[in-house]
């Protein structure tokens, strides 16, 4: 994900030749996190989790099974049922992806390592990610079936409830950076100050642990993971909106689950643990030559994905653990406790800034 | 030179000729999908249909404000329109009818009335925007307005109006949990 636009390389690189290494790298910067937190995490540790191997025969301790997952997907048979409203039903997958895709641009990988630095940053990204919403509820109507229509509804509700503390937990950062900029909030955490003290900068998970643990919460709730899997629920409605669902577009609904799951974690590391960065002691330590912003175009992605795989272990640890939430439960959960608690964190943060 | 140069110095505020031209022609095809997608949204005779087609009038109109340079307020228009909004129309509208295939009783004997009532409001709508902002052009070098400056117009020049729709809103809201409450 190194950027060819700074200065100094941007005169052997034509607008349509970076365009295009933007949309390779697009792809990389969606598949490649979803993949290997697939086989890490969805295979293997699940598998250590409840005293299994996992796949062991594709490659060496199953490392090719992805591989084997995608052929058999695609050579399945693409089936419509035959009561389906058949444009809307294949579509869907597709608004889903858009959406997945759309979320990609705005996160940093280092100081010039981004698709598109958009002023409005996170906002955007907020926004983008509830078109999701709208190729699920598409899926769940044209499969004509009770049970994707139920799943598909479920998912509506679950949402809407979810994305409401999911956008305030982000609020509390952006009053505190001052900015909507993914950039603007990752460099007020590099420049930032604990009392004077800067070694390590000032990550926000630090003072946002609330809103940390909301935005969290949400993003678990946001992306149908146990335990607010009410919308697939496997012992009552077989697979939710994805029942009637076969081969490839099967596929694009769980890439575009998982890599949303990893872009989450991608926009969480950037919110409140400082995004690219290294703490400033160990980038003065470094970087004593003053080369800081080239290398970090090439470290800043090496950073990212640590950041990312800790946090997807997290929301993996939490699918694999914890029992499902009932609807009225899961209902009462975000209406009554996370969007007052944020609500407060937000009066709360905005007060300290005007006083400190 | 592609589309996304033209977008991206439309961003930058470095508008060449080409640029605008090309920016013209985007724009005209954002409003034409508009239109086109509005038209088949009331004449759809099925009502998810009509729903979908709204969703891509919505999505086309947030298409022009980026083109007009106007980036918050297409974030916002997906953030509310199409995020929120049109989801809770879809939920209520699959919730309760939402037959597919055909739905014959979608139609109605008032419609040309209806088709009257939008011409003339297209028509004194179109009149009032030519006639106050008909002959006038904005410089090709302007910059498009950054989040922080419509914060400091909303919180500043107009905090009246501002305050005024936050009240009118609580009470809406206010309003609908004493219709909804059943005791």
């Amino acid at each position: 994900m190194l950027s060819l636009t700074t200065s100094t390389v941007a005169a052997e690189f034509a607008y349509w030749q970076t365009s295009g290494f933007k949309l390779l790298m697009a792809f990389v910067a969606v598949l490649i996190p979803a993949g290997t937190t697939v086989y890490l995490y969805l295979f293997k540790m699940v598998s250590f989790m409840q005293s299994r191997l996992g796949p062991m025969e594709a490659g060496p301790y199953g490392s090719l099974q992805l591989l084997a997952e995608l052929g058999k997907n695609a050579q399945k048979e693409d089936i419509v049922p035959a009561r389906a409203d058949v444009l809307v039903f294949k579509l869907a997958p597709y608004v889903v992806l858009l959406s997945t895709f759309l979320l990609v641009l705005v996160v940093p990988w280092g100081p010039d390592a981004v698709f598109a630095d958009f002023d409005t940053g996170i906002f955007f990204a907020l926004a983008v990610s509830s078109v999701s919403v709208i190729g699920i509820l598409m899926a769940g109507w044209a499969s004509a079936s009770k049970y994707s229509l139920l799943g598909g509804l479920r998912a509506a509700g679950q949402l809407i409830a979810y994305e409401l503390p999911l956008v305030l937990a982000v609020v509390g950062v952006v009053i505190q950076a001052g900015t909507l900029n993914m950039q603007g909030i990752v460099a007020a955490q590099i420049e930032g100050e604990i009392f004077g003290w800067g070694a390590i900068g000032n990550p926000f998970i630090l003072t946002q642990i609330v809103g940390f643990l909301i935005f969290m919460v949400a993003v678990q709730a946001e992306l149908t993971q146990v335990p607010f899997d009410m919308p697939i629920a496997e012992s009552e409605l077989v697979s939710g909106y994805m029942t009637e669902y076969s081969g490839f577009r099967f596929l694009m609904f769980f890439i575009g689950e998982f890599a949303t799951a990893n872009i989450f974690a991608f926009l969480a590391a950037v919110l409140f643990l400082g995004g690219w960065g290294v703490p400033p002691f160990v980038a003065d330590a470094l970087f004593a030559d003053g080369n800081y912003s080239q290398w970090m175009n090439v470290i800043g992605p090496l950073v990212m994905a640590t950041k990312m795989l800790a946090l997807t272990f997290i929301i993996y640890w939490v699918r694999f653990t914890y029992p499902r939430f009932r609807e009225d439960q899961l209902q009462t959960f975000a209406w009554k406790y996370l969007i007052p608690i944020s609500l407060v964190n937000i009066a709360v943060t905005g007060f300290l800034k005007v006083v400190l | 030179m592609t589309l996304a140069t033209i977008l991206a110095q439309a961003a930058d505020g470095a508008l060449t000729e080409t640029g605008q031209w090309v920016a013209n022609v985007f724009f005209y095809v954002m409003a034409a999908v508009a239109i086109a997608a509005g038209l088949k949204m009331v004449t759809t005779a099925n009502v998810v249909h009509a729903a979908l087609y709204l969703l891509v009038v919505l999505s086309a109109v947030a298409g022009t404000y980026v083109i007009l340079g106007a980036e918050f307020a297409a974030v916002t228009q997906v953030l509310v329109y199409l995020g929120a909004i049109m989801v809770l129309l879809l939920f209520g509208v699959m919730l309760t009818r939402a037959k597919l295939g055909t739905d014959d009783d979608l139609d109605h004997e008032q419609r040309w009335i209806g088709a009257l009532v939008a011409a003339a409001m297209f028509a004194v709508m179109s009149y009032s925007v030519i006639e106050a902002f008909g002959t006038e052009e904005l410089p090709l070098t302007q910059q498009p307005q950054t989040t922080q400056q419509v914060a400091d117009e909303i919180f500043s020049t107009y905090i009246v109006p501002f305050e005024a729709l936050s009240v009118l809103l609580l009470a809406a809201l206010i309003g609908a949990v004493v219709v909804a409450r059943r005791d």
